[in-house]
């Protein structure tokens, strides 16, 4: 999923602007290294606009992807650490944004849409195949 | 009633266009601090000038401003005589030397003057991140009661003091 996500971004941003900033990183454990991994690409930078911490080199990308590295190693949760993040930087550095009041609409709103213009259709359909056969008779 | 129907893609794009239009014109760079509310996250750091290693609790008292700011870092330089101008006016400043290294900042301040009440040193920058920096300069205004009232990302200058100073009480 993440991989096929980020082929679409390639795409999306024309490959040549798409370069991996990345450090030499240890980890104790592949388990670890994926959920590196996967926590750089959601969560964004905080001094760029649209560049996750993979993505980005600037200085706090940096620090911000060691402190990743350094909580995962210290054993914190995923949670933990998108907490810690979003404690110190707001929901701006989530790519996934929480679900809450604020977020309903974000969330639930295309589905609300789609319930609606399914109702409508069905209700139009219905009205014609009424005319129709009224038509017949 | 039908023919309101007509009108609701009409209506849709008004409130739209009236939605978007109102966004024209705003700082998409603008980003609000996460700390807005709160005390200043717990610290244990080395002064600048005295070596000690200083706490939350050794805060100057009423209100007073928190400046990140490095040798290394150019916005840092230009924004350095407005900020001894604020200290001789009476403003409280405490100054994180971010990222940096203990002489050239101990130099800067002989050379440049020292604007700052205290100035502690975040050599890793781990602190930063506590207070959610992105970067130098930055700086967070704290209120009488010690909560953290504004932050302000970029050099403080005229135009940026009309609006923070504001904030200071």
């Amino acid at each position: 999923m993440i991989s096929f996500r980020l082929l679409v971004l390639c795409l999306l941003l024309n490959l040549s602007s798409f370069a991996w900033a990345e450090e030499v990183m240890s980890f104790s454990s592949d388990l670890n290294q994926i959920r590196y991994q996967s926590l750089v690409n959601e969560l964004r930078c905080p001094k760029c606009q649209n560049q996750n911490l993979a993505d980005s080199g600037s200085g706090i990308a940096v620090d911000l992807r060691e402190q990743v590295h350094q909580m995962i190693e210290d054993g914190k949760s995923d949670q933990e650490i998108v907490d810690y993040m979003v404690a110190r930087y707001g929901e701006f550095v989530l790519y996934r944004p929480q679900h809450s009041s604020a977020t309903f609409l974000l969330w639930y709103g295309p589905f609300i849409l789609l319930a609606i213009g399914f109702t409508i259709f069905v209700s139009v359909i219905v009205r014609n195949r009424k005319r129709r056969n009224g038509a017949r008779l | 009633m039908r023919k309101l129907l007509f009108f609701i893609p009409l209506a849709a794009f008004s409130i739209l266009g009236v939605l978007f239009f109102l966004q024209l014109g705003k700082d998409s760079q603008y980003m609000p601090s996460a700390l807005i509310g709160k005390t200043v996250p717990d610290f244990n750091l080395v002064s600048l000038l005295s070596d000690e290693i200083l706490t939350q609790e050794d805060l100057p008292n009423g209100p007073f401003l928190i400046n990140f700011w490095g040798t290394w870092c150019p916005a840092c330089h230009i924004e350095h005589p407005y900020l001894m101008a604020l200290a001789q006016s009476g403003i409280t400043l405490v100054g994180i030397d971010y990222k940096d290294e203990k002489a050239p900042a101990q130099r800067w301040l002989v050379e440049k003057g020292n604007p700052y009440q205290m100035v502690l040193m975040d050599e890793m920058g781990r602190f930063g991140i506590d207070m959610g920096v992105t970067g130098a300069p930055e700086t967070f205004v704290v209120n009488r009661s010690g909560i953290i009232v504004y932050r302000h990302q970029g050099e403080i200058n005229e135009q940026s003091w009309q609006q923070l100073k504001g904030y200071l009480k």
